[in-house]
């Protein structure tokens, strides 16, 4: 069964989550933040799952917290979306250079 | 034997009452009974503090006092005292106040601030009463500053008249460059004694003997008698206060308030007689006030006028005597004093009241008309002009054997006395005597309310000297000072030569305006020009004084607009300054933020692993 080592999904999850802050850290256009976070989201995901394995007395709670994940992210992805919207109909811009009022 | 009692406490507190109820439901529910607040509060007064005067009598002295503020070494106490000064002092006022409160409902019957007159009224019996039973130079300077407020709000009591509203203007402001001395003065007191208690001061003032400070601690307090008694040269507030209705000229302006300032003197006078210079301009100051006053009431025209630079005049007298350390002939004074200006100007209020003028050339031949009035006004005249056996011979004389043996100040005071005389009876022949003026016509008496309170002056004025009197043993005079000597050894000589001067005032004064015909004329030609230019010449030196702390002021707007200001705005700028710099790592930026977020989660786990 175990024909792919732990630290092979770990170190997948770690890339994933890399990827997911260099996005949320560079990309300008807001629809690329919402994505980086949902691909944190999901590094944390494999993670719960990845881990699940290897606790022997409960091993569905790390696949029942995944789902929850899921469905979090899939309710902060809808709020998120609802903000990008409201900020383009105020500010007519989805570019995230461009909302800097939140200074002196 | 010292003894306490709350009871004391009361005192002012009746008439503080009856300011509050007059100020909060006077204009909606009390209006005409206003009155009655005030009097009963100021019967109430009187009647709470009459045995404790009598217990003075028989040798009792109240004290109490509670730490107010704990400063340093030392601490402040509030309290009373009441010495046989303050006890006999008590009584003047409360005696004095509550006439005038009855005085008053009769003249200022239907004026539409009705209920606010007798407010003001009330809080400064309030503030009076505090100042005479206090027992330490801080609650006598917070009572002296609050009537300060109650004479401006007075004066200025019919403040839709330009005239009233600049009077009362210029009397605050010209008292409180003595104000201000005065305080600079007890914060030296402090400093010299760590107490302000009155008998503290007493006790200790022997200690400081040679101490520099105590010369510069006694001429600062003067300077609050010099302000508050409108002595030279800051007697230019006292004539324009003629403005104020005139039962607030008999009471603040006259017997009460203006006495403060001698009181202060007696006060402080432990102090005082250990700087013989101070002593001296205290002196020369008196003297000159006593002298000018009473020249320029010669030439006024205004019957309160009049008054006003009469009460400067006695003013004078009282602080002379204080000069020449006679502390119990100045307060004897002081008291008959109170007495029969309140008398004087209450009987001008009755004739204001009864013709509608102030003007003495309108007036004349009042006499058959103002029976009560004339009557009581003559003795008032006769008192203050020192004819025996009524109340102001018996003080002005004790002043006057005080000075004998400084020829200048006895020679000044006497010929004050007799000018005195002589303008007192001036303005007697000019109102009530003579050819009816042009609005005599149809004068009328007062009512009750106003000749009721002239005739118990009236009977005060002729009796409130003879406690001070041989007849008596110089009694007053003694229970004052404690000892059996507290007198001058009245004269025979200078009894006759005081007499004299009063009567040769009044003969003059007759001769003038009622025997010869022809000659009143010159004589005001004469006068009037005289008493004016010296008049003007006086409010010149005052002016020249404010000009003095004007250009002081002005040194210290520069000081203060420029050099604290400037180090104020030197610290906001260079806060400005800095912040701009730093202010540049906040872009606004969420992304920038969540970066350094990240980088201190990193920091974090790094160190965490470690």
């Amino acid at each position: 069964m175990n024909l792919i080592p732990t630290e092979h999904y770990l170190l997948f999850a770690l890339v994933l989550f890399a990827a997911g802050v260099t996005g949320i850290l560079t990309r300008r256009n807001v629809i690329g933040v919402l994505i980086s976070i949902e691909l944190m989201l999901n590094a944390a995901a494999i993670n719960l799952v990845v881990f699940s394995h290897t606790v022997k007395t409960a091993p569905e709670t790390g696949q029942l917290f995944a789902f929850f994940v899921i469905a979090l992210a899939a309710a902060g992805a809808a709020v998120g979306l609802a903000i990008v919207l409201a900020l383009y109909r105020n500010r007519h811009t989805v570019q995230t250079d461009e909302m800097n009022l939140l200074k002196w | 034997m010292v003894t306490q009692s709350g009871w004391i406490y009361l005192i002012p507190c009746y008439p503080l009452v009856a300011f509050l109820l007059n100020v909060f439901f006077g204009a909606k529910v009390l209006k005409e009974k206003a009155a009655w607040v005030s009097i009963a509060a100021s019967v109430l007064s009187f009647f709470t503090a009459l045995p404790f005067t009598a217990g003075c009598l028989q040798g009792k002295i109240y004290s109490d006092r509670f730490p107010w503020i704990a400063a340093g070494n030392g601490s402040l106490d509030f309290g009373y005292l009441i010495d046989p000064m303050a006890a006999v002092l008590i009584f003047v006022v409360t005696l004095v106040g509550t006439l005038i409160v009855v005085y008053s409902t009769g003249y200022m019957r239907s004026d539409a601030g009705y209920h606010r007159f007798f407010a003001y009224v009330s809080l400064f019996m309030s503030a009076m009463t505090t100042l005479v039973i206090a027992n330490n130079f801080l609650l006598f300077f917070i009572a002296w500053e609050i009537m300060g407020l109650c004479s401006y709000l007075l004066i200025g009591f019919w403040f839709e008249k330009p005239a009233a509203a600049k009077a009362c203007k210029k009397a605050f402001l010209v008292t409180r460059v003595g104000d201000i001395g005065l305080f600079l003065g007890i914060l030296t007191l402090f400093t010299l004694f760590g107490t302000l208690h009155f008998e503290d001061i007493k006790d200790m003032a022997q200690t400081a003997a040679g101490n520099p400070l105590l010369p510069a601690a006694a001429f600062l307090v003067f300077c609050g008698t010099i302000g508050k008694s409108a002595q030279f040269p800051l007697h230019v507030w006292l004539p324009d206060a003629m403005e104020g209705p005139t039962p607030v000229s008999a009471l603040i302006h006259a017997a009460t308030m203006v006495a403060a300032g001698v009181y202060l003197l007696a006060r402080a006078f432990p102090v005082l007689a250990l700087s013989p210079d101070v002593m001296k301009i205290i002196l020369y100051t008196g003297t000159g006030t006593a002298f000018v006053g009473a020249f320029i009431a010669l030439g006024a025209t205004d019957i309160k006028k009049v008054l006003a630079y009469s009460t400067i005049s006695q003013l004078g007298f009282m602080v002379a005597a204080m000069g020449l350390g006679a502390v119990n002939a100045g307060f004897f004074h002081l008291v008959t004093h109170a007495f029969f200006k309140a008398l004087l100007f209450m009987g001008a209020g009755s004739v204001i009241h009864g013709t509608g003028t102030q003007d003495l050339r309108e007036l004349g031949g009042l006499f058959p008309k103002m029976k009560s009035t004339a009557w009581t006004f003559l003795i008032g005249a006769l008192a203050i002009s020192g004819i025996p056996p009524l109340a102001g011979f018996w003080s002005k004389d004790e002043i006057l054997t005080a000075s004998h043996g400084n020829n200048f100040i006895f020679t000044v005071l006497c010929v004050s006395a007799f000018i005195t005389a002589f303008y007192m009876f001036r303005l007697f022949f000019l109102t009530f005597l003579g050819k009816e003026g042009a609005k005599s016509g149809h004068a009328h008496e007062s009512p009750l309310s106003i000749t009721g309170p002239l005739w118990v002056l009236a009977g005060c004025s002729l009796l409130a000297g003879l406690p001070g009197s041989p007849f008596m043993g110089m009694w007053l005079q003694n229970f004052l000072s404690g000892t059996r000597h507290g007198a001058h050894e009245p004269q025979a000589a200078l009894m006759m030569i005081s007499t004299a001067l009063g009567a040769a005032g009044i003969a003059f004064a007759a001769l003038f305006y009622l025997a010869v015909p022809g000659l009143a004329k010159t004589a005001e030609a004469v006068l009037r020009p005289a008493g004016s230019g010296l008049e003007k010449s006086m409010n010149s030196v005052a002016s020249g004084i404010g000009t003095l702390f004007m250009k002081a002021g002005s040194f210290q707007n520069f000081f203060d607009k420029y050099f604290v200001d400037g180090i104020v705005n030197l610290s906001g700028y260079a806060a400005q300054l800095a912040a701009s710099s730093i202010r540049r790592i906040q872009t606004g930026l969420v992304q920038h933020s969540l970066l350094v977020a990240f980088a201190v989660l990193m920091v974090f786990l790094y160190c965490g692993m470690k």
